[in-house]
């Protein structure tokens, strides 16, 4: 919770989260998009302007094989424009430097994004010194993996490890964001540390985990700055695709030539215009036929959706270590949930009072009170808390009653209570609180077991609370399910996800809460070896698996569930076995990771369908404009009566060029998703860039065309 | 009226026929059990029949069997006046029997020479008749291949291709051959061994009718749309095509197969809506394909047209226009090119839509075997795009389509505009071209549609060019021989990437490949694709003469 203030006063893009949704009462709004829009402004874009020039060298280009075909196309027009200038050669040749311009400005401004926060974090890789526990000091930078590290109060942690020593508080903003200290100790599934963070309090001992450069400080520089940047397999498959599509303009391009140098000399009485002469069609108009076909819209704007996919994940503190993890997340059929935290409050709570043996329901009420004013458990807490609710008994301080004696929880006795005034009041477990009654010479009734089973039996917990030589009655506690929970798995149900809830209880408790929640199916006293079982299986039968893990002993089934996400308060073996790691901890994130990836794939099937789309109009602007002087009949296909040959194709290129700009936000912030039905998001999406992207290119090339004719001589 | 009575009754009997015959056709290839005859044929080609392959030895097989095939097919006819029943017709000459061994092995039948002139009654029979058979269970086997690869559990094999082949050849093909040949004779077609008769026209002159083994001919080059002619003039001459009524049922063997095979898909992959979904994108670029010819050449533009009532340049009386223009757009919508009436003659965009049937790349619904491995890819490019848009990475019939899937699909989709354009910007730019009878943007469609015929293995000819010239026979061939199996490496390629994957199940958040929609973005992603393809080619060729 406090993470989520932290960013309302940094004022980075907000999310809604699980907990947003439990705020807003039982009947949440469905999640909105997750990223809001804006982000894109005329600063970052002239702000990016340099790196975008400086990706116009070829080899750089190469890379994106659509858009480099436009640039070999303005490289060879621009040399025609010197050889022959004219007003129309050199228009049409500006507007092709332009459409690759505005390419490479898109993944410029995606990649900008995450410099900054790139700049953040390096600041937080400063100079440290190591202190050795064999006395040398070096700095961090030199650190050997294995090598053994003191770190005391007030000094920064200089890399990646292990504590095998001791115990601290540490400040881990400077990666998370979160300002609240956390505890690091050796042992256990707290003991890992990252560099850059800082101790606060105490010294603890350090084994170094990582090699020299390989920090996660380091990857994460790397991911949000795009460095390296790996293309993931559906990028790679749909570039292949898109080189394709291209292949095969060039090559209806190409080929036009000798048909059109026939189609001229049949017709020689038809003047020579800017289109089309003896020699066939001008290369100008030939390469600028090209460029309106092959896919550039896409082909401008694949790379930054990419770039914006994974920095979506950064902005929510998500970590992704491939990019092939947050594809994964999109195809995601099962979800692995863990019970408590995710599903379930954090912990039980009181729910009832059960009285047993004739006696007052108010009575155990006061006694079940008094038994937990000095219990500071949310178990305890929760027991004031119903007592005052329910029955109207106001809370009384410990400290204001000397005469009172509390007897603290120890696992021996396995109860805690109070001693007041004569009277013995305890609670606890069921078998411990019996006995206890039984060594008072008292005789715990049939009845009290009856309750006690009846309450297990419903997946609680029971608490005896006996006073001297009777049993009072039991305390049910009993775990909460989040509100908004059951609305959320049925949302993921309509998308076709299966959840999952993992938890250590037993199978009747289990089923009593995955009922509550509305999970499709539960894993009841799960070991880890359980889990990567239930993985396993699931991946057997083609299924592809979400889960969350911390614990070391999480490891294997966090490497071999598809998206696997490590929190970040986890061991480190953790954090290496999973794709990616929550900054945050929040295990209700698995659910915004999936509609993250989800989103990335939604946007790059809009942003192909809208491309090969717009072609069709593009070829009614074009091929009566090339033709229409060798054949005056081509003009029933001038649909959108163009001004002239030479205006209807530069609209063309024109429109080309900037529909790219006005696609870079929706590029960067993704196409809305709702969760629904496959049918109804083809349908919907379909109607919006499918249609939309046949309609909305007359609509533009007319209008551009309605502006350009007024200029002299086109 | 009676031309629509011609083509409901025609898609009547194809609904009637779809689920019998498609269930039939699935047993065969499904079936595990080999009769004496088959098992005759394995031991003298030596294949153990329960030896599963995997796609790099059914595509050997594939390719052996064609190269043999194509090396017998040319000694041949190269041999044939050393051989019996020649009729005394000389060898055929060398680039001629190089382009009919070609054309017959790749399933297209486009014809460099006439029938009766060249081919005596041993190389229609024992030659082109067995190429018809068998390069059809061929593009079948293929097809079947690939429906394996799609309904394969994580395995790696696709069947046998001999066993398919020989399957689909004596349960198929020939019982239905021999069913419908007497069904043709009855209907008077010729079936003889005769080497002709002279006759005595009307007008006093002398005609030399040549007689021969017609109908048996006939039947396969319909069933297995094969479309080579046993005359030169095809499905317009009477001894081949006597009657309006055998004009029917020729339309309903070209169909049978390509329009049943989704059936067999439906049932290969254990779902037969998704064959149903294939069907319907067929019929419904069949359905506009056919009612736009209609259109064309009933209400088509021009002097003579207007003055006749409708466009009967070329055409038979006896078939009348719509028993003509079906017939064209039939041809040429599966991969058969045969001809009751001469296409060069239709309205200039009557005579495009025959063009651009073959453009779809014959998918609708195709030669067969071929026509649905087409549109399989056309539906796989099709999930590819679509399924991005639901959220997930593309997957059919819980296949993924991956880097290689797309890869495969994409370049499959290359090699016939390659193939076309390229071979039509070559005959334009080496002045092969002058050969067609026509200048200007008729003959400019002349040299486009050869083509467009041979890369799809389509056969069919618009006439009005001069193709046996070592030129065209080459070039032609090569378009023939790659546009067939270079697509068929490619399929089963991809067939062998589906096999190895393990399904992923269907949920609701996987795109639904049966319904409404889905049927019309892949008719949709057809068109558009074509359209962008070969729109420039096209807009200086018939719609150029066609909007003028």
């Amino acid at each position: 919770m406090t993470r989520r203030t932290d960013e309302r006063e940094k004022g980075t893009a907000m999310t809604v989260t699980l907990d947003d949704l439990v705020e807003a009462g039982p009947e949440p709004e469905p999640p909105a998009a997750p990223v809001k829009a804006g982000l894109l402004d005329a600063k970052q874009l002239w702000k990016s302007l340099p790196d975008a020039l400086r990706k116009l060298d070829p080899r750089v280009m190469w890379r994106n094989p659509v858009m480099f075909i436009v640039e070999v196309g303005a490289v060879f027009t621009t040399v025609l424009s010197i050889a022959e200038p004219s007003l129309f050669a050199w228009l049409i040749t500006v507007w092709l430097w332009l459409t690759v311009i505005f390419a490479n400005l898109a993944e410029a401004v995606a990649e900008g994004r995450g410099k900054a926060q790139a700049a953040a974090l390096r600041s937080a890789k400063q100079d440290t010194v190591a202190h050795l526990t064999d006395g040398r000091e070096v700095p961090a930078t030199d650190l050997q993996l294995g090598d053994v590290v003191t770190v005391e109060a007030g000094q920064v942690i200089p890399g990646d490890g292990d504590v095998i020593e001791g115990i601290a508080s540490v400040d881990e903003s400077a990666i998370t964001g979160e300002s609240a200290p956390v505890i690091r100790e050796s042992g256990g599934d707290r003991s890992a540390v990252t560099g850059g963070t800082k101790v606060l309090s105490d010294r603890i001992v350090v084994k170094i985990t990582q090699k020299p450069g390989e920090s996660f400080v380091d990857r994460m520089i790397a991911l949000v700055e795009g460095a390296n940047r790996q293309k993931t397999p559906n990028e790679i498959a749909l570039n292949i695709l898109l080189s394709a599509l291209t292949i095969i303009f060039l090559l209806a391009v190409v080929t036009l030539q000798p048909l059109a140098i026939f189609s001229k000399a049949f017709q020689a009485a038809a003047p020579d215009t800017a289109a089309i002469d003896g020699n066939g069609v001008t290369g100008i108009v030939l390469v600028s036929l090209l460029v309106c076909l092959i896919p550039t819209t896409i082909g401008a704007l694949l790379s930054a959706i990419g770039i914006a996919g994974m920095d979506r994940l950064v902005q929510r503190n998500v970590l992704a270590m491939s990019g092939r993890a947050v594809e994964a997340a999109g195809d995601v059929n099962t979800l692995l949930l863990d019970k408590t935290g995710t599903i379930t409050l954090g912990n039980r709570q009181a729910a009832e009072f059960v009285p047993a043996n004739g006696v007052d329901r108010q009575v155990l009420a006061d006694a079940a009170q008094l038994s937990s004013l000095a219990d500071e458990t949310p178990e305890g807490r929760s027991i004031v808390v119903l007592a005052k609710n329910e029955y109207g008994l106001r809370e009384r301080e410990p400290g204001l009653m000397p005469q009172a004696t509390f007897v603290p929880f120890t696992a021996q006795t396995r109860m805690s209570g109070v001693d007041i005034d004569g009277r013995q009041i305890r609670k606890g477990a069921a078998a411990a609180v019996m006995k206890w009654v039984r060594a008072n010479g008292g005789d715990p009734s049939d009845e009290v077991g009856a309750i006690v089973d009846a309450i297990s039996g419903s997946g609680g917990t029971p608490l005896v609370v006996a006073e001297n030589d009777r049993v009072l009655g039991v305390i049910h506690l009993k775990d909460v399910v989040k509100p908004g929970m059951r609305e959320r798995f049925d949302e993921m149900r309509r998308m076709g996800i299966r959840t999952v809830m993992i938890t250590g209880d037993n199978p009747k408790t289990a089923a009593a809460i995955a009922a509550e929640a509305g999970v499709d199916d539960f894993l009841a006293e799960a070991t880890p070896e359980d889990k990567l079982a239930y993985i396993r299986k699931e991946q057997q039968g083609g299924r592809l698996v979400a889960m969350t893990g911390d614990g070391t002993n999480d490891a294997p089934a966090l490497a071999q569930a598809d998206v696997g996400v490590a929190m970040n308060t986890g061991t480190s073996a953790a954090k290496e076995a999973g794709n990616m790691v929550d900054l945050d901890s929040d295990p209700t994130k698995l659910i915004e990771i999936v509609e993250i990836g989800k989103q990335l794939l939604i946007t790059r099937g809009a942003l192909t369908t809208f491309s090969i789309a717009n072609d069709i109009a593009k070829y009614f602007a074009i091929i009566p404009a090339m033709f229409m002087a060798v054949y005056p009949g081509l003009d029933t296909l001038n649909v959108m009566r163009l001004h002239s040959p030479g205006s209807a194709i530069l609209s063309a290129v024109i429109f080309n060029a900037i529909v790219i700009v006005f696609l870079i936000p929706l590029a960067l912030r993704g196409v809305r998703y709702r969760p629904a039905s496959a049918s109804k998001l083809l349908s919907r999406n379909l109607l919006i860039y499918g249609l939309g992207g046949v309609i909305a290119p007359f609509a533009g090339i007319k209008l551009i065309d309605l502006l350009i004719q007024l200029i002299p001589g086109i | 009226m009676a031309g629509w009575l011609f083509v409901l009754t025609l898609i009547a009997a194809l609904v009637a026929v779809y689920k019998p015959f498609g269930d039939y056709m699935y047993r065969v290839v499904a079936g595990h059990k080999h009769n004496a005859a088959e098992r005759g044929v394995y031991r003298l080609v030596g294949v153990d029949p329960a030896a599963e392959q995997t796609w790099g030895v059914y595509a050997r097989g594939v390719l052996a069997f064609s190269a043999v095939s194509l090396l017998f097919l040319y000694g041949l006819l190269r041999l044939q006046d050393k051989l019996w029943l020649s009729l005394g017709l000389p060898a055929v000459t060398d680039h001629i029997a190089w382009n009919t061994a070609v054309s017959f092995v790749a399933n297209t039948n486009w014809q460099a020479y006439s029938g009766e002139s060249t081919m005596g009654h041993l190389a229609q029979m024992a030659g082109l008749a067995v190429q018809n058979f068998v390069s059809a269970s061929v593009g079948i086997a293929v097809a079947v291949a690939l429906m394996r690869g799609f309904a394969a559990r994580n395995g790696a094999t696709l069947g046998n291709f001999w066993v398919d082949l020989t399957r689909i050849t004596l349960r198929i093909l020939l019982p239905v051959s021999v069913l419908f040949a007497i069904v043709f004779m009855v209907g008077g077609m010729v079936q003889n061994l005769s080497t002709g008769a002279d006759v005595t026209t009307l007008t006093g002159g002398t005609q030399h009718l040549t007689g021969g083994p017609v109908a048996s001919q006939e039947v396969i080059k319909l069933l297995g749309t094969n479309g080579g002619g046993f005359y030169n003039a095809n499905s317009a001459h009477p001894f081949e095509n006597p009657s309006a009524w055998t004009n029917w049922l020729q339309l309903f063997l070209i169909l049978l197969i390509p329009f049943s095979l989704p059936r067999v898909f439906g049932r290969m992959v254990g779902q037969n809506r998704q064959g149903y979904a294939i069907a319907a994108v067929m019929a419904i670029l069949a359905l506009g394909s056919i009612a736009l010819t209609i259109a064309f050449e009933t209400h088509g533009a021009g002097t003579v047209p207007e003055a006749a009532g409708a466009a009967m340049e070329g055409k038979e009386t006896r078939f009348g226009v719509v028993g003509s223009a079906v017939y064209a757009a039939v041809t040429t919508l599966t991969s058969t090119g045969a001809v009751n009436s001469f296409h060069d003659s239709y309205t200039a965009l009557g005579g495009m839509m025959p063009m651009v049937n073959m453009m779809l790349g014959e998918v609708a619904p195709g030669g067969v075997g071929s026509g649905l491995y087409g549109m399989l890819i056309l539906a796989i490019i099709t999930v590819f795009v679509a399924g991005l848009m639901v959220g997930r990475t593309p997957e059919y019939l819980g296949k993924k389509i991956q880097a290689r899937e797309i890869k495969l699909a994409s370049l499959y989709f290359l090699v016939t505009p390659i193939l076309v354009l390229s071979g039509t910007a070559a005959a334009f730019a080496t002045g092969n071209a002058g050969t067609a009878l026509n200048v200007g943007p008729h003959g400019l469609s002349e040299v486009l549609y050869a083509f467009t015929s041979a890369a799809n293995n389509n056969g069919s000819a618009f006439a009005g060019i001069t193709v046996n010239t070592p030129w065209w026979d080459v070039a032609l061939g090569l378009a023939m021989l790659l546009g067939r199996f270079l697509p068929m490496i490619l399929v089963l390629a991809l067939a062998g990437s589906l096999a190895r994957q393990r399904p992923a199940p269907e949920t609701e958040g996987t795109l639904p490949t049966h319904q409404p929609l889905f049927v019309g973005m892949v008719a949709g992603v057809t068109i558009v694709l074509v359209a962008l393809t070969f729109l420039p080619a096209l807009a200086l060729g018939p719609l150029a003469e066609g909007l003028s």
